[in-house]
Formats: structure tokens, C-alpha cells, sequence
């Protein structure tokens, strides 16, 4: 009776939705401040890639409690895994990594991080950034832990963790000193400063790749360690 | 006259599938959420609802023959071309990273629930996590009953609770 309700519901749901949708402008999008974005972008911070100057320029501020979410979900992942290291949880039972994923690695690893490198630094000319960059890089990280599940001991992961904390706090602290530079000596907190360079080439828009590479190197650096949190609660050891 | 009647058509149906998309994955992770009684499907529920309303996002700021609001060469004049809305799209972007951070969260909270009950069914949860609290706070686990089956036995089963809570 419970699931019929549900779904008297859920189509009632779903007539609403589509005769709402019907009747808006479709393809005329009523919003005025994304022309306004696209017609000065060019001349306020120099970039290519307009969504870019939307996250890191007009919305920057929005962009660092985007990284203060994902630090606060991984310090909590942190928190609510650690307690159970020790404990006598049963030990999960997962097989030998096969051949492929073994030899994968030595092809991928390399590969992954210099896609993952090279979207961070051409996230102000293409599609992609620093959030895209630092996952691709986590992935390279991920592949190694799936490939090596037993070879890791205790004081390797300790150390790693200790060193991936050292990047994620350095690179958000780049952040914030580049924002509070630009609020001593420009207008705002965040609003880009240096010159705008020539578009499209890679050494241009102000401060905005220096602000991606940093926002790579932090969620890379959270993805992997919060990975490595998930991988050391269960008791993987043989 | 028929190339404009072509144009219109593939444009129209073309929206209608993307809306129609979107609104289906919406409701199909609404519907998950709402029947499902395994923990971890209730998660990927949350994932197709999420991924359901960023399509939406990302479609409302879509423009008749526009293009990704990327400038290619330096030369294009950028008054003559027709963009796509930005906006939405570095809010999806927002949204997806945190999106990412929650389903961590969450699948952190299945695992946690999953080595203390040895259970992913929520009605086990839900009836193991209340005799865990009465046995914390020392009362009858059936003293908060929202739905007894026997009058005799809501009876018995409310003063016994009542008694037991009243000696602690």
C-alpha cells in the first residue's frame, strides 16, 4: 500500500515537472548576468575558458567554501574511520590483484598524472581545471592502492598520509595568500591582479592558473588521502 | 518553409528528450529514496537524483544554436557569437565536488552502520539501533512502540516500560 501511494505520487510529481517545464522559454535562458559574464570576461581577467573566470573570479569566494566542504567531508571520514584500526572487526577477504591491474599500472600511472597535470594547467584555455586535474590524479593514486592491496605497512601509510597533509594545507593556504594579497593591493578578495597576457596562450589570465593549481593539488591530495582512509579501515592484511 | 519546419522539429524534440531526461532521472532517484529498504541503494538513489537535477541545472542556461562559452581563437569576435550561459555550469561544477564529498560521507556512515549490525536492510537498522538506545538508557525496547499489534499486549508492554523507566 506504502509503494502504491509512492507512486501515485512520484507520477503526480512527474505531470507537474513536465507541465512547469513546458511552458518555460526554452533555449532563451531569462538570466541577463551570463551575457553580462561573457561579454566582459575577456577584458576583466584575460581567460578563455569563461566558466573558469566564473569559478575562480566572480565567484572565487564561492569556490573556497567549495574546498572548506570537501576538507570538512574528509576530516569527518577521518574521524568517524580511525577509531576502528585497531579493533577486532573480521578481516575482509579479497583476492590477489590479476595480471592486468598489476601491469596497468606501470602503463597507466604515469599517463594519469600527466593528464591530470596537464588539465590543471590548461584550465584557464580548455574544458576542465583543477577539480577534474585532481580527481584524475587521485584516480593514479587509486590505481596503485588496487594494484598493491598488502604491500603497504603501517608506517608507509602514516608517512603518506602525514605528506599528502602537507600539500593540501600548502596549497590552501596559496589560495587564501593570493586572495588576501589581491584584497591588500586591489579592490577585492580574490579579484585577479598581474597582467592578462595574450589569450589563449598558457602563460596568461592574472592569477587565475596559479588559483587552479593550487585548487588541483588540494582536492587531489583530499581525494587521495580520504582513498587511503577508506582503504586502511578495512583490515586488508592477510 | 520545410527546412524551417525540419529545424524546428529536431530542435523541439531534441529539448524534449533532455528535459524529459532529466526530470526521469529525478524521479527515479526520488522513487529509490522512497521504496528501497537497502542502505547502500539508497545511496545510489541519491546519486541519480543529484546527477538528475545538475542536468536540469546545466539545461537551463542552454541557448538555441549556442556554442561552450570557450573562446578558441583570439580573433572571433565574441559579440557575434551565440554562448552558452556560464553560470550554471561552474554551479554544476560546484555541485558535482560536493556531491563527491557527501556520497563519501554517507557511504563512510554504511560501512560504520554495516560493521555494528551486520545488516544493510534499514528496517533491522532501525530495530536494532532501538534496542541499542533503550538498552542505553535502560528502559523496554517496545515502551515507544508507534504500532502494537494486541491490545493486551500494548498494555502490558507500556507499563512494564513505564515501571522499568520509573525505576531508573
Amino acid at each position: 500500500m506504502s509503494k502504491f501511494s509512492t507512486l501515485i505520487f512520484i507520477s503526480g510529481l512527474s505531470f507537474l515537472l513536465i507541465v512547469i517545464t513546458a511552458q518555460l522559454p526554452i533555449a532563451h535562458p531569462p538570466m541577463l548576468i551570463g551575457q553580462h559574464i561573457i561579454d566582459n570576461a575577456i577584458q576583466d581577467t584575460g581567460v578563455s575558458n569563461i566558466v573558469t573566470s566564473v569559478v575562480l573570479a566572480y565567484r572565487g569566494l564561492d569556490t573556497l567554501g567549495e574546498l572548506a566542504i570537501l576538507f570538512t567531508a574528509a576530516s569527518a571520514i577521518g574521524l568517524l574511520l580511525v577509531t576502528q584500526v585497531n579493533s577486532s572487526a573480521k578481516q575482509v577477504q579479497i583476492s590477489n590483484p590479476n595480471f592486468i591491474i598489476e601491469n596497468a599500472l606501470n602503463l597507466l600511472f604515469p599517463l594519469l598524472l600527466l593528464v591530470g597535470f596537464y588539465i590543471i594547467f590548461h584550465g584557464h584555455l580548455t574544458p576542465g581545471g583543477g577539480f577534474q586535474g585532481g580527481v584524475i590524479i587521485a584516480s593514479a593514486f587509486f590505481i596503485n592502492i588496487l594494484s598493491k592491496p598488502f604491500k603497504a605497512t603501517d608506517s608507509e601509510i602514516e608517512k603518506s598520509h602525514q605528506n599528502l597533509t602537507i600539500i593540501e594545507s600548502l596549497s590552501g593556504f596559496t589560495f587564501i595568500a593570493i586572495g588576501l594579497y589581491a584584497l591588500i593591493s586591489g579592490p577585492d578578495f580574490l579579484s585577479p591582479f598581474l597582467s592578462h597576457g595574450q589569450l589563449g596562450s598558457l602563460w596568461s589570465a592574472c592569477t587565475l592558473p596559479f588559483l587552479y593549481i593550487a585548487v588541483g593539488l588540494k582536492v587531489g591530495a583530499e581525494l587521495s588521502s580520504l582513498l587511503i582512509t577508506l582503504y586502511d579501515s578495512e583490515e586488508l592484511k592477510d | 518553409m520545410v527546412l524551417l519546419y525540419t529545424d524546428f522539429a529536431t530542435y523541439l524534440t531534441t529539448d524534449i528528450i533532455l528535459y524529459t531526461g532529466a526530470i526521469g532521472l529525478l524521479l527515479i532517484g526520488l522513487l529509490g529514496l522512497l521504496i528501497l529498504k537497502n542502505i547502500f541503494r539508497l545511496l545510489l538513489s541519491l546519486v541519480i537524483f543529484e546527477s538528475g537535477a545538475n542536468l536540469f541545472l546545466v539545461l537551463s542556461g542552454f541557448r538555441t544554436h549556442g556554442v561552450a562559452p570557450i573562446l578558441i581563437n583570439s580573433q572571433d569576435n565574441i559579440s557575434q557569437m551565440v554562448m552558452n550561459d556560464p553560470v550554471p555550469q561552474a554551479l554544476v561544477l560546484t555541485a558535482i565536488v560536493i556531491g563527491v564529498g557527501i556520497q563519501a560521507l554517507t557511504l563512510t556512515l554504511i560501512i560504520k552502520i554495516y560493521q555494528r549490525y551486520q545488516t544493510l536492510d534499514m528496517k533491522e537498522i532501525h530495530i536494532k539501533l532501538e534496542q541499542d538506545i533503550a538498552n542505553i538508557a535502560q528502559t523496554s525496547p517496545l515502551a515507544s512502540q508507534d504500532k502494537p499489534q494486541y491490545m493486551t499486549n500494548q498494555t502490558e508492554h507500556s507499563n512494564k516500560g513505564i515501571s522499568s523507566g520509573g525505576q531508573v
